[in-house]
């Protein structure tokens, strides 16, 4: 018969927790989220938002793209668009917080305790716990996501401060090159996420699409071109994946 | 409402709870889910095309400061940043180095 792990006493639990930040610190994800999040502070600051508002949009939504969907599309969307737009780019999150919660659940976790390692799951988060968390006992693990996770979103939130600090006191060419931090950023993690295909496909149609379909003034820009672009990216994978099984 | 108030309306209904949503039902479903199912992959390229939509709207029609940087500058520091990536050992840091140098370069210059 096995023993169950047990809860780990509180104060190991607080070390481990203090571990989970020192992790986040010591990942590359921790300096490339206080960039992205520098030049998303920026952009709420130049269409008007306050800080805290921006503070607050960081630990509530906490994914970059919805954030900077919400924050640049606002004033010309329709919110209903805004709101379609912000759900499409988080459908990640579904198949990302179901592969690494299994992870942490054993006898005795209560589902209350996964409601924060849920809320906490972002693409940076993620890549890293997949990585960590195979590496130690179980009942430690919850800890140590919390951990991981609220440091790398103490660096967004800093991140996001400090651009929207600055953005209201540096002449217009530097924050003009605050606000280009955002599509640079966005544009350098996907090509470099981008392993496949359908990722760099989908990205560069994007890029293309939008602007015409934004041209032809029917609405709804967004939607038309994520459906647009992403559909044939999609098809264009499926024909070369149906191809290459033939030739096999 | 005033309008902060209103703000922060939006960030809960409009941002927060469509984001979230997908997180519950991650926990909700648990296991058993494939991320290489077909509707996962569709999904995934239409939310990638949005997000390239995003920064060519950005880019196109630009939020505060940026907009008195001259649009051909700003495609060519984007190109020129996207170059930068794929020349210098695919590193997104340099990448964004090249692409604000040129930004700021051709903003002096041609503005």
């Amino acid at each position: 018969m096995s023993v169950e792990p047990a809860d780990p006493p509180a104060h190991v639990a607080f070390q481990v927790f203090l571990d989970g930040i020192v992790a986040a610190i010591r990942s590359v994800f921790f300096y490339v989220l206080i960039g992205n999040y520098v030049g998303l502070g920026a952009l709420a600051h130049e269409v008007g938002f306050s800080f805290w508002w921006m503070a607050l949009s960081t630990f509530l939504i906490w994914a970059a793209p919805a954030q900077v969907i919400l924050v640049s599309t606002l004033s010309t969307a329709a919110l209903f668009e805004v709101a379609l737009a912000v759900t499409l780019s988080s459908v990640r999150f579904l198949p990302m917080v179901a592969a690494i919660l299994p992870t942490m659940r054993r006898a005795g976790v209560r589902q209350r305790d996964l409601i924060l390692p849920m809320h906490l799951t972002a693409i940076s988060v993620w890549v890293e716990g997949m990585r960590l968390l195979p590496l130690m006992p179980v009942e430690r693990r919850i800890a140590f996501y919390n951990g991981l996770g609220i440091g790398l979103m103490s660096g967004a939130v800093i991140g996001g401060a400090v651009g929207f600090v600055l953005a209201a006191k540096l002449p217009p060419l530097l924050s003009a090159a605050l606000l280009f931090f955002t599509p640079m950023a966005i544009l350098m993690s996907s090509a470099r996420n981008s392993r496949t295909l359908l990722d760099g496909l989908a990205f560069a149609l994007g890029l293309v699409v939008g602007p015409v379909v934004a041209a032809q003034k029917i609405g709804l820009d967004l939607m038309w071109t994520g459906l647009i672009a992403g559909t044939i990216a999609y098809l264009v994978h499926r024909l070369r994946e149906a191809r290459r099984k033939r030739a096999s | 409402m005033s309008a902060e108030l209103h703000a922060y309306l939006i960030l809960i209904v409009i941002g927060f709870l469509p984001s979230e949503v997908w997180r519950w039902l991650g926990i909700a479903l648990g296991r058993g889910l494939d991320e290489q199912s077909e509707v996962i992959l569709w999904v995934r390229g239409v939310a990638t095309a949005l997000i390239a939509g995003v920064i060519a709207r950005i880019v196109l029609i630009p939020p505060g400061a940026l907009a008195g940087v001259p649009l051909p500058v700003r495609l060519a520091a984007l190109a020129g940043g996207f170059l930068g990536f794929l020349l210098i050992r695919r590193s997104a840091f340099a990448g964004v180095v090249v692409g604000e140098g040129l930004l700021v370069l051709g903003a002096l210059v041609f503005s």
